[in-house]
């Protein structure tokens, strides 16, 4: 169910700012791949244009291609609605649905779709997703309590069994560690790691100890200048990234001289 | 733990991205043919412009809502409904609204003329012109009574509640006192003045100045509640800065926060002031009506422009309500003019944020 | 802060007497509870014909500026009915009688022909529409730009946070309304339909003069005899001038007051609790 992503010569625009420009790559399938890249570069708008959230800013657009194991994503007759389904995201801050209890907020997303659910069938979308999102032994005592009630950590964890409930094919994650503290950072991390085996996972982070511990390739992204638009500089496997970048910006700024 | 999680079923990976899509445009196309659907009623049945819109209205809900349904999913069609619905809302509910404001534009400045503003509606002759300047007058007087009246006794209950009274019974108590004020209805403050006036005064006392403690009172709650949000707003470091310079308590709040929030506090008279120049009720009971222009506030009969419009109206002649439009059109300017005031001076008095 | 104490003691003090006015003094019915009931009756059928009509209105209208319109309608309308909300009750009193009332009529007709089955239309019409249907559409639009500016308020308040979880989940523009905006904003909505209704519930000149009362109760809601509301009868009456009927109108204001008063605070009770659900 997992699937690879191919990026071609995509520019993404706010109104007529042009934010990312000329990006091509490929993400392979059951794994993990990190953006890295100082602020305001790009990465998150990137990660973003890739199930299609980026359009919900008003003026935002983007040219180019993305395609998800062949089937392009911003053609005319694709439903964004069904790309968001197939393509999960968890975002920086966590964010639960603050009415809902732990329960109905992991079963929020199939819920949409299939308004009558039998009871048993509930119960055991909840306990695979929690289970998935290493969750279910810290809250299964208490599913019908406020999502809101949970530390962050367990929140974000939380979201991350949202978006699996609906058993999406790709999962996009951006800075989702951001917010926490370094605990429930390396709880997130070690289940990004199992997840790896039936998603593919895309995941933004400021963090490049975290990149070179979670990911499998990396793209860095940098602005081409002050006031230019951000483009991708390097993507490459993750271990030769950090060893010995093929750019010499890239090294630069992996070894801390600058962002 | 990963071996916990079964694998999902292989169904789910064959959701297709694409379905059935309506055609670009679809909106305009079922919105033609609803109208020209509905445009046979007219022709067979003679019936009117509006019935319709009306049908053809329904036709294009209900038309988009099952095509949607058949060729796109249900979802989909649940969500083209709910867009149509809500826009159809938006229209009629703009319909009598703009009538509104059209008719009180278009009817009331052929009243308006020289004279209009500057005379009284006292005839001394038959032939002289009548016009508002009594309850112009009026007006200005009441209202500027009723903002000197509560513009002080608000602001230093909010400062109170803000800055001394933090969560005591005493600021809950008045908190909650200004809750319900805030939904008083104008002329219950009407009676109330009416009915203060008359014990102290005796029998058939009516001035303006009645009228006046009648608004204040739906005055105070607005101005308690503007001021309260604006002194909260006032960062706590800016206080204990204050505080750090050794300045005490009440050089703190006239130095540092009363003039810090001075432009929202400002803003929210003005609307307040807005909100009570347009109150009727309560001043046809205590202020009383007259033609004559009364600049004493504490002696005789005062109209407002609001009153005049309802005496107009009452009086039920074309003539009459020719002046009562140009008179709600004076007033809509009014109110619009310390609207726009209160905007400006916001925007001015602004904290300067950034650069 | 002693002035609200003031006004419920000041009317008790002049309202109480009209409890017990002699019989001349109440129209025809026998005591106070007969004179204020229709009234009452009136008030609250003509408040409730508005908040029936404005309230799926206003959500609708809050709801295109907050998250469908495009930015350039979304502004400017916004301000005009912010603008609409500050327009004096008067002027729509003047616009219902003298534009809308005659608009209504051949409406009522229609209503009558068609539906006359139903007791609200059982006619016969009123000539010149000055029914109690056309004082609760007044009172709508009257109320229409204050709901729709606090619901507004609250639409545009959710978090970016949550619509995009909703979003992100796959759900269309109406889904994440429902699961996003809604929870968030319920308790503004509710008191914004209150505050409307306590709006509603107190205006006296538009009623006063769309309408012509003098009925007792009916449901019938296009024919001449309506019930009138409070605070129209007080408008229309005080001239009278005794000190008899000015008691009995004072006591009818007591009764407003503390309708209006239950209607507030039943709306703070419910933004308390579900704000203090929220806070969990």
């Amino acid at each position: 169910m997992a699937k690879s992503i191919t990026v071609d010569d995509l520019d993404i625009y706010y109104g007529d700012f042009l934010a990312v420009q000329g990006v091509n790559m490929t993400i392979k399938a059951r794994s993990v791949t990190a953006f890295i890249g100082p602020s305001g570069c790009g990465k998150s708008t990137m990660l973003r244009s890739l199930n299609r959230m980026h359009e919900v800013i008003p003026g935002a657009r983007v040219e180019g291609k993305v395609m998800v194991d062949g089937q392009s994503l911003y053609d005319n007759a694709v439903d964004p609605v069904a790309v968001r389904r197939q393509i999960g995201m968890v975002f920086q801050r966590p964010n639960p649905f603050p009415t809902m209890s732990i329960y109905e907020n992991v079963l929020a997303g199939n819920r949409l779709n299939a308004k009558k659910m039998k009871k048993a069938e509930a119960d055991e979308i909840v306990e695979r997703s929690l289970k998935g999102a290493n969750l279910w032994n810290e809250v299964k005592d208490r599913l019908g309590k406020p999502g809101m009630g949970l530390s962050g950590g367990q929140q974000q964890r939380l979201c991350i069994a949202r978006a699996i409930a609906v058993e999406p094919q790709v999962l996009l994650m951006d800075e989702p560690c951001s917010a926490l503290d370094p605990i429930s950072t390396s709880a997130i991390e070690d289940l990004i790691h199992e997840l790896k085996s039936d998603y593919t996972i895309v995941i933004v982070t400021h963090n490049m100890q975290q990149a070179a511990r979670v990911s499998d390739e990396t793209g860095f992204f940098n602005l081409k200048a002050a006031g230019q638009p951000g483009q991708l500089v390097e993507f490459n496997n993750t271990q030769k990234m950090f060893a010995n970048p093929d750019n010499e910006s890239t090294e630069a700024y992996i070894s801390g001289r600058f962002g | 733990m990963s071996t916990t999680l079964k694998p999902a079923p292989v169904s789910v990976a064959s959701i297709p991205l694409t379905h059935g899509h309506l055609p670009r445009g679809a909106e305009i196309l079922v919105g033609v043919v609803a109208a020209a659907a509905a445009g046979l009623f007219p022709l067979l049945l003679g019936w009117g412009l509006v019935a319709w819109v009306i049908v053809s209205v329904i036709l294009f809900i209900v038309g988009l809502t099952v095509w949607s349904a058949i060729v796109e999913t249900r979802r989909s069609a649940t969500d083209r409904m709910v867009t149509a619905l809500v826009w159809t809302a938006f229209g009629i509910a703009l319909v009598p609204l703009v009538s509104l404001l059209w008719t009180v534009v278009s009817k009331g400045v052929p009243a308006i003329n020289s004279t209009f503003l500057s005379y009284s509606a006292f005839r001394t002759s038959l032939d002289q012109p009548i016009g508002i300047y009594h309850a112009i007058v009026g007006t200005l007087v009441i209202t500027l009574c009723a903002v000197v009246i509560s513009v002080p006794i608000g602001i230093f209950a909010a400062i109170y509640l803000v800055e001394y009274g933090k969560g005591n019974r005493l600021a809950r108590g008045i908190t909650f006192l200004v809750d319900v004020m805030t939904g008083i209805p104008s002329i219950v403050a009407g009676l109330f003045a009416f009915s203060m006036f008359t014990a102290f005064f005796g029998a058939g006392y009516r001035a303006g100045i009645g009228g006046a403690v009648a608004l204040s009172l739906l005055m105070i709650p607005i101005v308690v509640r503007s001021t309260e949000e604006m002194l909260r707003l006032v960062p706590d470091d800016l206080r204990e800065a204050a505080y750090a310079l050794g300045t005490p308590k009440w050089r703190t709040i006239t130095k540092v926060v009363l003039r810090t929030s001075l432009g929202g506090i400002i803003t929210g008279v003005t609307l307040a002031t807005a909100r009570i120049i347009g109150e009727t009720a309560p001043l046809l009971l205590i202020a009383g009506l007259t033609t004559r222009t009364n600049v004493n506030p504490f002696e005789g009969f005062m109209t407002t422009l609001p009153v005049f419009i309802y005496s107009q109206f009452q009086k039920g002649t074309a003539a009459d309500f020719e002046l009562a439009w140009g008179t709600a059109l004076v007033l809509v300017i009014i109110v619009l003019l310390l609207n726009i005031v209160a905007r400006v001076i916001g925007k001015i008095f602004a904290p300067k944020t950034g650069r | 802060m002693a002035t609200l104490a003031g006004v419920f003691i000041f009317l008790t003090i002049e309202g109480v007497p009209g409890f017990f006015q002699e019989e001349q003094f109440y129209k025809g019915a026998g005591n106070f509870w007969g004179y204020v009931d229709h009234l009452l009756f009136g008030t609250v059928l003509a408040a409730t014909i508005a908040l029936i009509v404005a309230v799926p209105l206003a959500f609708g209208i809050a709801l295109v500026v907050s998250h469908y319109a495009p930015k350039w309608i979304a502004g400017p309308v916004a301000y005009v009915i912010d603008l609409l909300a500050a327009v004096p009750s008067v002027v729509f009193g003047l616009w219902g009688i003298n534009l809308f009332a005659p608009k209504m009529v051949p409406i009522y007709d229609w209503l009558n022909a068609h539906l006359g089955w139903l007791p609200f239309f059982e006619g016969p019409v009123n000539p010149v529409g000055t029914t109690i249907l056309t004082a609760g559409l007044v009172l709508a639009i009257m109320i229409l730009p204050i709901i729709t500016a606090i619901s507004r308020e609250v639409f545009t308040q959710t978090p970016v946070l949550h619509e995009e979880a909703a979003l992100a989940l796959g759900a269309t523009r109406w889904e994440m309304i429902r699961l996003a905006v809604f929870p968030y904003a319920k308790s503004g909505m509710v008191s914004a339909v209150m505050l409307g209704l306590g709006r509603a519930l107190g205006e006296t000149m538009a009623v006063a003069m769309v309408l012509s009362g003098g009925g007792g109760i009916s449901f019938n809601l296009i024919a001449s005899s309506n019930p009138t509301s409070i605070a129209a009868n007080i408008a229309s009456q005080y001239k009278e001038n005794t000190p008899g009927t000015l008691h009995v109108l004072i006591a009818t204001g007591l009764v407003l007051f503390l309708v209006t008063f239950l209607v507030n605070f039943a709306a703070r009770w419910i933004v308390a609790g579900n704000d203090r659900k929220m806070a969990r």
